[in-house]
């Protein structure tokens, strides 16, 4: 943007807006990282590196999957704390693969949040109103 | 063979974290499959529903204290990490510097500018886009300035002297018009579709108008075109929607053989107030054998009354007369949130923004599992 740099004319940097059109995707964390099966995986025991992810999903990840009775072991690491990439070792038993442990484990994560965001909301709401009444009485 | 269900004592049990005066106990969850012989603890979505418990203690508009009771220290631990570092704010990334002859260095000037918390219309934030910056290789363009991805502001302020001060005025703040250069002088230029959604009360403005970026004297002039962008506090802490967010686990005392008179009287004196109360022991207590209480009937005796304001300081165990007669621990799955806005946001909101945060993320991730490279 150097033409604002020396431009007098304060409106000059911003573009019209009506030439450009929105970009559709709003979400550059995850855009085109992408999950890495690491070598010498197997159906029931594989390693999977996120790109960009952290502790953060790491610890909740690996705690969805070892809440997985047909896991027999699952742990995650950041093999380098500058290198921003996490691994998740999943171990499973005969019963399902590496793979469905790891979705499962997603798709619990997503439930426990719709439980999480419904009981806050419900307990915000009740709080609210009883804090309420008791500032009129 | 049906599972094993454990007594609720030995699950009450498994949910406290020992304190010791030098050491702690029993610090890992326990309650997954495997661990204990012939009980299930496998995730059932049902059973977490109705154990999980949420508590609001205080919600003010930017700052928020609850509990959430029943879930896993890996998970309160990610929506803790998401509060600060992953929920999307404005903040100003660009400073433009046209002029600035004051004595603060434009660096200097830059850095304290991008710090100041902004409020807008949350409707437009949500809107807003991320400003796409090109990266190192060349790989990828540069968005450019539009209206979807940055908000410009104007910092023009110029210094003069007050030409109705008395002679003998000493206060800078008198003698000098815009001698302080405060937030409230950050003016804001909505463009193209900004006119729509930062309009009346949700235009684009500092939280706080009295945070002073500058000091002048006469002659000096700041002149800047100021762009913010959308960005996480992960990428800088500026971006951070939270002052702080922090939980703690419920405190637990269990005061397991009586302690009473004097003795009493100093074992609530190595708590906060409040914490221990002090009750007369009933002749019923007094009566019952082996209760230790024989012979006390009317004493005054310590009793736990409210340990959620309790610090854990350890205090009493460093007390000879109190060895063995009390247990300090803490609640596995009692988290005491306390979040506090910046002001963007009200901080209730922000902790409903985490989940829904933490669940895009599950959901991305998950729709990259179908182009797995291997």
């Amino acid at each position: 943007m150097p033409e604002s740099v020396h431009s007098q004319d304060q409106d000059q940097s911003m573009v019209d807006a009506e030439l450009i059109e929105q970009p559709q995707s709003n979400d550059p964390i995850l855009e085109e990282k992408q999950i890495v099966v690491l070598p010498g995986a197997t159906e029931t025991a594989a390693s999977f590196q996120f790109e960009g992810e952290g502790h953060t999903m790491g610890n909740a990840l690996r705690y969805a999957i070892m809440k997985n009775p047909a896991v027999e072991f699952c742990g995650y690491t950041i093999p380098h704390p500058s290198d921003p990439k996490m691994h998740v070792r999943i171990q499973t038993d005969d019963t399902t693969t590496a793979l469905e442990a790891l979705e499962k484990g997603f798709n619990d994560l997503m439930d426990l949040c719709d439980v999480v965001t419904e009981k806050f909301t419900a307990a915000r709401d009740q709080f609210n109103a009883e804090s309420g009444n008791r500032m009129e009485a | 063979m049906a599972p094993l269900v454990p007594s609720q004592e030995e699950l009450q049990r498994r949910r406290i974290i020992g304190i010791n005066a030098e050491t702690v106990t029993d610090i890992p969850s326990t309650d997954f499959p495997g661990h204990w012989p012939g009980e299930s603890h496998g995730w059932a979505l049902d059973q977490f529903k109705n154990n999980f418990r949420v508590e609001f203690h205080r919600n003010e508009r930017f700052e928020a204290s609850f509990s959430l009771i029943g879930l896993d220290a890996a998970v309160a631990n990610a929506f803790r990490r998401i509060l600060m570092a992953e929920i999307p704010t404005i903040a100003i990334e660009d400073c433009f510097i046209h002029n600035n002859t004051s004595v603060i260095q434009d660096e200097v000037l830059a850095q304290r500018l991008g710090l100041i918390p902004l409020k807008g219309s949350v409707e437009g934030i949500n809107w807003m886009h991320w400003y796409k910056k090109a990266s190192e290789d060349g790989s990828v363009e540069e968005d450019g300035p539009c209206d979807f991805n940055t908000i410009v502001l104007h910092l023009d302020v110029e210094c003069y002297r007050n030409e109705h001060a008395h002679p003998d005025e000493k206060d800078p703040r008198i003698l000098y018009t815009n001698s302080n250069v405060y937030a409230k002088d950050l003016m804001y230029m909505p463009v193209g579709r900004q006119e729509q959604y930062f309009v009346g009360d949700g235009a684009i403005a500092p939280v706080n108008p009295d945070i002073l970026i500058a000091k002048l004297r006469p002659g000096q002039k700041i002149e800047m075109e100021l762009h913010c962008q959308k960005g996480i506090g992960a990428d800088h802490a500026k971006f951070s929607p939270v002052a702080t967010a922090s939980y703690r686990l419920l405190p637990d005392i269990q005061i397991v053989r009586p302690i009473l008179g004097e003795d009493a009287k100093k074992f609530a004196k190595c708590f906060p107030k409040g914490v221990i109360g002090l009750e007369r022991v009933t002749a019923e207590e007094a009566a019952q054998r082996g209760s230790g209480y024989e012979g006390h009937a009317g004493e005054e005796k310590a009793v736990v009354k409210d340990a959620f304001n309790d610090t854990v300081s350890r205090e009493c165990l460093r007390h000879d007369e109190f060895q063995g007669k009390v247990k300090l621990g803490r609640v596995r799955d009692h988290f005491i949130f306390n979040v506090e806005s910046t002001g963007q946001f009200e901080s209730d909101m922000l902790f409903l923004e985490a989940v829904k945060v933490m669940k895009l993320k599950c959901n991305r991730w998950k729709r990259g599992l179908a182009d797995l490279v291997g």
